[in-house]
């Protein structure tokens, strides 16, 4: 057993670390979005979704078959990302118009928005697999198979420390995903908008009361959450090469636990609880087979809420209540 | 019976399709007896398949169902055709224990998993000489059945076997890899469909793993080349008790192929010929006279011809005697057939 | 940017809206205001309803391209049992809970387990399979009701996944293989219980109403109203001395046990279960049915259920996209009443965390802020 972990633990920290990175991405938008609104945004994995297939659309209308390197990848890859960031911002700001505001114009309780949540999700999972993979990707009526991607880079191994092999995919997605993490702390942090968003979350009455537009903010947050999503969407696509109309359903739910891990509402919170998610699914897979993988990763969670009720870094978006 | 439009359907329309040209080519020539086939689309649900049966049992009147397409709605929808009295011939639903309820109206046309399992074992063992054999599953019912089968004769014939699972829902199986790395198996085998093969076979070649790939019928199908990318699936071994004929020139065959291109504009894939053998059992019976569920039990169980992809027979408990495994490897990009699983040689 | 936070009345959608609100708000109305024997006479009338049900003439437009008996049992009735479960936790007590489904499971699993296992008679398996829902049902509650609401929500999601993967990775239970042959309830009344659908429906349906009553005389006892007030402001309960915790406990408690009875009624006529039976979406779907149909209302929140499971049966011939209909409907039924079909009389704000009332309106929101408009523009500038 100890062997086992000793054998296997390099290799599974950088795996670990690398799901992770995506997590915390997808568990940004549901962190901002609870801040604000104190609403889980069940549809935020269909958002994933989508950018995922936006940027396979745009690989294979930029005619990519065989794998890039050097400037012609970088200046892909960017491309890229800002696509994929446009299609999940854009659908996010859509979502809020259609789902949830007029639920928020009526003063509806939170579960019913909760509910319009998961109608959203079940809406736009069906609509890709039903319409837009058959068309759009050209697989008449198989909506529903996974759709492959075509390889964007070469797996080469830069470093070997030991039986460890640090991959240029692996150090592409962390970097990608802590340079996006500093970027939304700086906006949330120094920008007006970000204030307004600090603001609101704190306490919307009062920043209404000040001159803060709610729904601009709202929008924002919508459009900020779903574009770190979309770099996410496009950091899964070139690592994984299959995407499916479900795809984001699994993601949705870790991430979701990696928010309420780090603690909800709060942005470095989502980074450090992603993480922490990856390392402790693939640590306790050594041990236990990669099928516990779920179950070890909630009941990590419901540890650290008993001990730590709002999560490890707590809720520093808003105020810290009870 | 069967998933016609679900997330597995890929391996449900070609046997659908063969029975649909077996019941065409009999409507042809047959002038006083029409069959008409009617299509259930259970999409592989259990909780779908029995009312539906109900229905095709009671209010349809049936005379006899091809299919259902796999184990876990075969399992549920069995009772309700005893209790009908309506034979059913499923060219697809491989798990051993549907043979042991003591169905009396229940038949399958393919060898099942614990056959299967045992061949593919044998096959690795003779073409490879293993010392450790890495086995992994899906978690669900068939690839963990045929899995558990494949590492017990794995063992049974001194290969020391290291197991581990996979979510079938998930994308990253990075931890898998790790554990298959850390023992360095000399074969690996897969349990479960070809989707989660491809996906992955790849992630194992991209870290490096390079001992052979095996996997069951689940596997069978050339979209586990488009998953995995045409250089991870070269060399993929899949056993399957199904008989594709791939560009095969064995006349038969030939004829069958072309029938069925010339129809449906593609070519015979997974359980086609199987399909077309089950029709045509049922068909059979109704040519010779037989035009009730029961009578045409009752033929279905002295039945013997030599259908296109075995010779059809049904031992007491509904399964069929022949029981062939084929073997088939990914070359160039393509499946191609090896032979059955006691000749074939792997290149 | 400003012109869409107007609020958009007047127009057709808020007018139906009104049209539709007005007939589930007149039926509830009426309800209300209904004397005693009025309302014996609808308890009545839909129990004979619901024994005509399974008639041909009735299934024959109910459901022309399935079985209708099978479909009254599994899913319709199902799911109005665990809505109304379900009810207990989310409806009455506010608690969120995203992963019914687990004490489902539970009650399906004893059976199998005690029925293969061990040849144990329906009867005796049914208060078996209460009893462990119950109890697991406190295992869950008692660490994760201290926690806020949202926080609920997550873990007990996650219970619902631990159910099902330690099912379906533990070999005793028969692994992902899950447990064939389960024995079917011995006969009844002379009534045998074999493949027919009729004899469990109806089975299903005396639980239904049988729980229906207990659910009833619970809402309107000390317990009811505990509830209420946890429900509408925990913090006050606490205050007034309302032990809010073990009253909490307590929904899970019955809940749990409501859903563990669905799943041994339901193991027993299946013959064969597998983890995969047992989803998260069924726990959403659930969790809608409770929602549309009017959280916290019994009438409402049954009909909800029976809608849910019906409408994609019923609409069949549209294929897969009757689930992309479904998706979208329950978008649109939320915009349209958020309380549901017919909500409960006494509140308008529902769940989430008791703690804090303006919590219970997303983003506290006010109906637009027009006159702020302006400003938040500069500001936002």
């Amino acid at each position: 057993m100890l062997n086992d972990f000793l054998n296997q633990v390099g290799p599974s920290t950088v795996g670990g670390l690398a799901s992770g990175a995506i997590y915390a991405l997808i568990a940004l938008g549901y962190t901002m979005v609870y801040g604000v609104l104190r609403l889980i945004n069940f549809a935020h994995s269909e958002i994933f979704m989508i950018g995922s297939f936006a940027a396979l659309f745009a690989i294979l209308h930029m005619g990519i078959t065989g794998p890039l390197s050097g400037f012609a990848l970088a200046g892909t890859l960017l491309v890229l990302m800002l696509v994929a960031m446009a299609a999940s911002g854009g659908a996010a700001v859509l979502l809020e118009q259609v789902a949830y505001r007029p639920l928020r114009r009526r003063n509806a309780s939170r579960l019913a928005a909760l509910i319009s949540a998961i109608g959203a999700s079940i809406f736009l999972q069906e609509f890709f697999a039903l319409i837009v993979i058959p068309k759009l990707f050209d697989r008449p009526s198989q909506g529903r198979l996974q759709v492959p991607v075509p390889r964007l880079l070469e797996r080469e191994s830069l470093l070997t420390i030991g039986n460890v092999e640090i991959r240029n995919d692996h150090v592409i997605i962390l970097v990608s995903a802590v340079i996006m993490m500093i970027l939304l702390d700086v906006f949330v942090n120094r920008t007006r908008i970000g204030r307004g968003i600090r603001a609101t979350s704190q306490d919307p009455e009062t920043a209404t009361l000040m001159g803060v537009n709610i729904d601009k903010i709202i929008r924002t947050t919508f459009l900020v959450g779903g574009a770190m999503a979309g770099v996410a969407a496009l950091l899964y696509a070139m690592e994984f090469e299959n995407l499916r109309y479900n795809v984001g359903f699994l993601l949705g739910v870790k991430a979701f636990t990696a928010a309420v891990l780090g603690g909800i509402g709060n942005l470095r919170g989502a980074l450090l609880g992603g993480l922490a998610l990856g390392l402790i699914e693939n640590w306790g897979a050594i041990f236990f087979g990669s099928e516990w993988k779920d179950v070890i990763a909630f009941s990590v969670l419901v540890l650290v809420l008993l001990f730590r009720p709002t999560g490890i870094l707590g809720e520093s978006l808003q105020r810290a209540r009870a | 019976m069967g998933d016609l439009t679900g997330e597995n359907s890929a391996l449900m329309i070609p046997p659908s399709q063969g029975a649909q040209l077996a019941i065409d080519e009999f409507n042809a020539k047959s002038t006083n007896v029409k069959v008409e086939l009617v299509k259930y689309d259970s999409q592989g649900n259990p909780d779908q398949a029995v009312p539906l049966a109900q229905k095709a049992a009671t209010e349809d009147k049936i005379v006899a169902m091809i299919g259902p397409g796999f184990s876990g709605e075969s399992r549920n929808v069995g009772p309700v055709l005893e209790q009908g009295k309506i034979p059913s011939i499923t060219a697809s639903a491989t798990n051993p224990a549907l043979a042991q309820n003591g169905w009396k109206y229940w038949h399958r046309v393919v060898a099942n998993d614990s056959v299967q399992g045992p061949a593919i074992a044998d096959f690795l063992v003779k073409a490879k000489s293993p010392k450790l054999a890495f086995v992994i599953d899906d978690a669900a019912e068939y690839g963990a059945g045929l899995a558990d089968a494949v590492a017990k004769e794995f063992e049974a014939k001194g290969v020391k076997v290291e197991r581990d699972k996979i979510d079938p829902n998930g994308s990253d199986y990075s931890s898998t890899v790790t554990k298959v790395k850390a023992a360095n198996p000399d074969v690996i085998f897969y349990g479960g469909y070809y989707a989660q093969l491809g996906r992955l076979l790849k992630q194992l070649r991209d870290g490096g793993v390079t001992a052979i790939v095996s996997s069951g019928d689940g596997s069978v199908d050339a979209k586990l080349v488009e998953a995995a990318g045409k250089p991870a699936a070269e060399g993929a071994v899949l056993g399957c008790p199904c008989l594709i004929p791939y560009g095969s020139d064995v006349p038969e065959l030939k004829t069958f192929s072309d029938n069925y291109k010339a129809k449906f504009g593609v070519d015979p894939l997974i359980y086609a010929t199987e399909g077309y053998d089950a029709a045509t059992a049922i068909l059979k019976a109704i040519e010779a006279g037989n035009t009730t569920a029961e009578k045409i039990n009752d033929y279905l169980a002295t039945i013997d011809f030599k259908g296109v992809s075995k010779e059809i027979k049904f031992g007491p408990n509904g399964d069929i005697a022949a029981n062939i495994i084929h073997i088939y490897q990914v070359k160039n990009g393509s499946l191609t057939w090896l032979g059955d699983s006691t000749q074939a040689q792997l290149s | 940017m400003n012109a869409n936070s107007n609020t958009h009345s007047g127009n057709p959608f808020t007018a139906f809206r009104r049209t539709v609100g007005g007939l589930g708000d007149a039926v509830r109305d009426w309800w209300a205001g209904a004397p005693g024997w009025a309302r014996w006479i609808v308890y009545g009338l839909l129990i004979l309803l619901a024994i005509i049900a399974p008639s041909d003439f009735i299934g024959s437009f109910m459901s022309p391209e399935t079985h209708w008996p099978s479909l009254l049992f599994s899913p319709i009735g199902t799911y109005v049992l665990l809505a109304v479960g379900l009810n207990v936790v989310v409806g009455q007590a506010g608690l969120l809970d995203l992963g019914f489904v687990a004490f489902y499971a539970i009650g399906a699993y004893t059976m199998a387990v005690f029925g293969t296992k061990y040849g144990w008679n329906f009867w005796g398996v049914l208060v078996v399979g209460i009893f462990m829902a119950a109890v697991s049902g406190v295992v869950l509650g008692s660490p994760t009701l201290r926690l806020r609401g949202d926080y609920l929500a997550i873990v007990t999601l996650g219970f619902g996944e631990i159910v099902r993967i330690t099912a379906q990775n533990t070999d005793y239970i028969g692994g992902a293989r899950g447990i064939t042959n389960i024995p079917h309830p011995p006969p009844l009344f002379g009534v045998e219980f074999a493949l027919d659908p009729l004899p469990y429906y109806y089975l299903l349906v005396a639980a239904i109403v049988l729980v229906v009553i207990f659910a009833k005389r619970l809402e309107r006892s000390r317990v009811g109203r505990a509830w209420e007030a946890i429900r509408e402001d925990e913090d006050a309960a606490e205050l007034m001395g309302v032990p809010t915790f073990k009253f909490k406990l307590l929904a899970f408690f019955i809940g749990a046990m409501i859903g563990g009875l669905t799943g041994v009624i339901w193991a027993s006529k299946v013959i064969a279960i597998q983890p995969p039976n047992f989803p998260f979406i069924l726990s959403a779907t659930i969790l809608a049915a409770v929602v549309l149909g009017g959280s916290g209302n019994l009438p409402g929140v049954m009909f909800g259920a029976f809608l849910i499971a019906w409408l994609p049966e019923r609409f069949r011939g549209f294929a897969d996209y009757r689930i992309l209909i479904f998706g979208a409907a329950l978008v649109l039924m939320m915009a349209l009443r958020p309380e549901g079909l017919l909500p409960a009389r006494r509140r308008r704000s529902v769940t989430g965390n008791g703690g804090e009332p303006d919590d219970a309106r997303p983003g506290g929101a006010k109906p637009a802020s027009t006159e702020a408009d302006g400003m938040a523009e500069e500001v936002a500038r």
